[in-house]
């Protein structure tokens, strides 16, 4: 019984196509162009404000260095909203569930930082693996420890968006399983687990933001150590 | 006011009419290029008409998700279609 709640993260293809194409073209058919008037429709001022307030936001503490991020970390952040939103409405896919596609995401982009560390600054970057004013005895073990949890970051990234989405999809599916169920037996009950559901589903339009927005902060803070 | 006569397969899709629905596919342009230029318009007159106006709303977004919503369900009928509600297995 329990494998059939997973049925949703598998992308059903229909005419060989799988569904997960159209969940991963469809932010780029939902955020238009900026054009060359000078006051321009809602939906891209609206569009334009955000995406300047959040680069503002997220580059402020990084030096002149690495705002060549800014277009890639900015169009991350969109997309990964965007697909988390998304998934949020009936009978859509949610791509980022799927841990191959996060770790795609986390796994370059963590190793880009790191290599630009080690190469334009090898001193510096190795010295994060050595918090000040550690006492003598515990050096060894503690850049052993700090080696591990270094490597273990793009994983971190990666485990921690699909396992937040995941649950998330899993637990509104259970809730509704529920409340449908229970409803020709105690409606009163059934009611509500409904308010439940409700508050559930807020809950999870502000997970899908905050997981955003957490993926890209940190690789921010990855990116202000090494460049 | 007549229209003029214009060929069948040069008419935008909103003005073909049901009979003519097969002329109008069979005379379309098919290629890599023709299909992307043939989205392209196609986005473009939904935008500029829905989206990019004075004081548009949620209202052009939304047909779009509602769309999406639709064609998402088309996708996953088949295999929506073949649980049983009735059953412990449902979801």
């Amino acid at each position: 019984m329990t494998l059939s709640f997973f049925d949703q993260f598998m992308s059903p293809t229909l005419l060989g196509i799988p569904l997960i194409a159209l969940a991963l073209t469809l932010p780029w058919v939902l955020f238009p162009k900026p054009s060359s008037r000078w006051l321009n429709n809602r939906v891209l001022t609206l569009q334009s404000w955000f995406i300047n307030g959040f680069a503002q936001q997220i580059f402020q503490p990084i030096n002149q260095e690495g705002h060549k991020w800014a277009a890639l970390l900015t169009s991350l952040m969109i997309f990964l909203i965007t697909l988390n939103m998304l998934g949020l409405l009936p009978y859509t896919f949610t791509p980022t569930t799927q841990l191959s596609m996060n770790m795609a995401f986390a796994v370059p982009l963590w190793l880009a930082t790191v290599i630009i560390g080690m190469r334009n600054q090898p001193t510096h970057a190795l010295a994060h693996l050595l918090p000040e004013g550690t006492p003598t005895p515990l050096i060894p073990i503690l850049i052993m420890i700090e080696t591990i949890s270094l490597f273990i970051r793009p994983l971190a990234l990666g485990v921690r968006l699909t396992a937040n989405l995941t649950a998330g999809h899993l637990l509104i599916q259970l809730i509704a399983t529920a409340a449908l169920v229970l409803l020709p037996l105690m409606p009163t009950v059934a009611i509500l687990t409904g308010a439940l559901l409700l508050m559930l589903t807020l809950l999870e339009v502000a997970v899908a933001m905050i997981q955003a927005y957490v993926f890209v902060l940190l690789l921010s803070l990855y990116l202000q150590e090494n460049v | 006011m007549a229209d003029r006569p214009v060929p069948i397969a040069e008419k935008r899709l909103m003005d073909v009419k049901l009979g003519e629905l097969g002329t109008w596919l069979g005379g379309r342009d098919f290629t890599p290029n023709g299909l992307i230029s043939a989205i392209r318009k196609g986005h473009d007159r939904y935008y500029n008409k829905y989206i990019n106006v004075k004081k548009g709303g949620i209202g052009g977004i939304a047909m779009l998700l509602v769309g999406y919503v639709a064609i998402s369900y088309i996708w996953e009928y088949d295999h929506i279609s073949k649980k049983c509600i009735f059953s412990y297995n449902f979801p």
